[in-house]
């Protein structure tokens, strides 16, 4: 059973969730920038929640399967097509040998998440089919998937059709998106005013946020308290004696536009970082496209843990309807 | 009137620099595959074809424009 790429869409990787471990030696951890999308999509076709499906970014592929496969498409709003016929997102449904899966416009959020039962079974590269481009690292011959290609499909039984994820349990951010942050170890570099029009102004997700980082503009330029740069750091006051990066941490280069670290990041470098998202709202970027307007929200550690902890109770009611 | 989409989100632009002519001129004939535009979005710059011949008859969405995916970026007369 192959899965054969007739349109690739832009940049549709092979995605499960990542590979933990290797950050130190500069390997992120990639893996879907939606989990929770990514382990719906695959409990819907019977799959283990960390099986690897289709990640596909603002358009969807066009793709013709080998053999009947159940499949499940979560995470943004897009037309489902199956041999031009419409199917629902959040829900299982059947393919058939010789049909093709297709779709329509992004409507809502921005990626998608496509699952095979049997689950997409490129050989495993340090513990992940994650793709990493700029690794040459999982995914299909360490690339994005590109048209004509052959994607290898585990043999797994089919489900039944209109398995569904609840509404209330699909989650995407609204418009102003709210980001939740919690301030860092830089913190302190900014003055006390930049630090207030942060969280006060209003951001706009910029073209350019991809896997690696999401950048925002449209707030005020940051002004940084005076200081001696110290030795070896850069010398631009956004610069600092290097450090490490964590997941979801806020760098601003120049003070100007302030970048979300995502999956696909570097590990460490020479920018201040000012805080970093919390883990519970990181899927929620990974919703975003271009041009939305954004507002980060000040948190403290007890609400980021227990926003943490709603999240996992969100995932375990999802379990509860489709395991 | 047939209407040329954004297939998706991003950065619209008439022309394939900031220094040259916009790909299509109303009442320039537009061939299926012809150019019309690129979109810019994460940064790649993705060509926008026409998928149905015509007569040109004007850019809808202006040149360095934020659009969302289905956008009508142009217009082709018969």
């Amino acid at each position: 059973m192959t899965l054969k790429i007739v349109k690739p869409g832009l940049a549709t990787s092979i995605q499960d969730l990542g590979r933990p471990g290797y950050f130190h030696l500069g390997i992120p951890e990639g893996g879907a920038m939606d989990r929770l999308a990514l382990r719906a999509a695959n409990m819907l076709v019977g799959n283990p929640e960390d099986a690897a499906c289709l990640e596909a970014v603002f358009m969807g592929p066009e793709i013709t399967f080998t053999a009947d496969v159940s499949v499940a498409v979560t995470g943004g709003s897009m037309p489902i097509m199956v041999d031009g016929e419409a199917r629902d997102g959040w829900t299982s449904f059947t393919v058939k040998a010789g049909q093709t899966l297709s779709f329509g416009f992004l409507s809502g959020g921005a990626r998608i998440y496509i699952a095979v039962s049997g689950g997409i079974a490129t050989e495993p590269a340090l513990g992940s089919r994650s793709t990493y481009p700029i690794g040459a690292l999982g995914g299909f011959h360490g690339r994005n998937i590109a048209e004509g290609d052959e994607l290898p499909v585990g043999a797994a039984p089919l489900v039944d059709e209109g398995r569904s994820v609840p509404a209330d349990l699909r989650r995407g951010p609204g418009s102003p998106a709210e980001l939740r942050v919690l301030t860092g170890l830089y913190w302190y570099r900014l003055t006390e005013k930049s630090g207030e029009n942060f969280f006060s102004d209003t951001w706009t997700v910029a073209p350019e946020a991809d896997r690696m980082g999401y950048r925002f503009r449209g707030g005020q330029p940051m002004e940084f308290v005076e200081r001696e740069q110290p030795f070896g750091a850069g010398a631009d006051p956004s610069n600092i004696v290097d450090g490490c990066y964590s997941y979801g941490s806020i760098q601003v280069p120049g003070g100007t536009e302030p970048i979300v670290l995502h999956r696909d990041a570097v590990s460490g470098g020479g920018y201040f970082t000012l805080g970093a998202v919390i883990s519970a709202d990181m899927d929620l970027i990974g919703q975003l496209q271009p041009n939305t307007p954004v507002k980060f929200v000040r948190v403290e550690m007890d609400e980021a843990l227990q926003a943490r902890a709603d999240r996992r109770a969100m995932l375990e009611k999802i379990r509860k309807e489709l395991v | 009137m047939a209407q040329i989409q954004s297939p998706l989100p991003g950065t619209f632009y008439h022309k394939p620099s900031p220094d040259a002519a916009p790909y299509k001129a109303e009442g320039d004939a537009v061939a299926v595959g012809d150019v019309i535009g690129l979109i810019e979005v994460m940064k790649t710059f993705i060509e926008v074809k026409a998928e149905a011949a015509g007569t040109f008859a004007g850019y809808v969405a202006g040149n360095e424009a934020p659009v969302t995916a289905g956008a009508v970026l142009a217009e082709l007369g018969d």
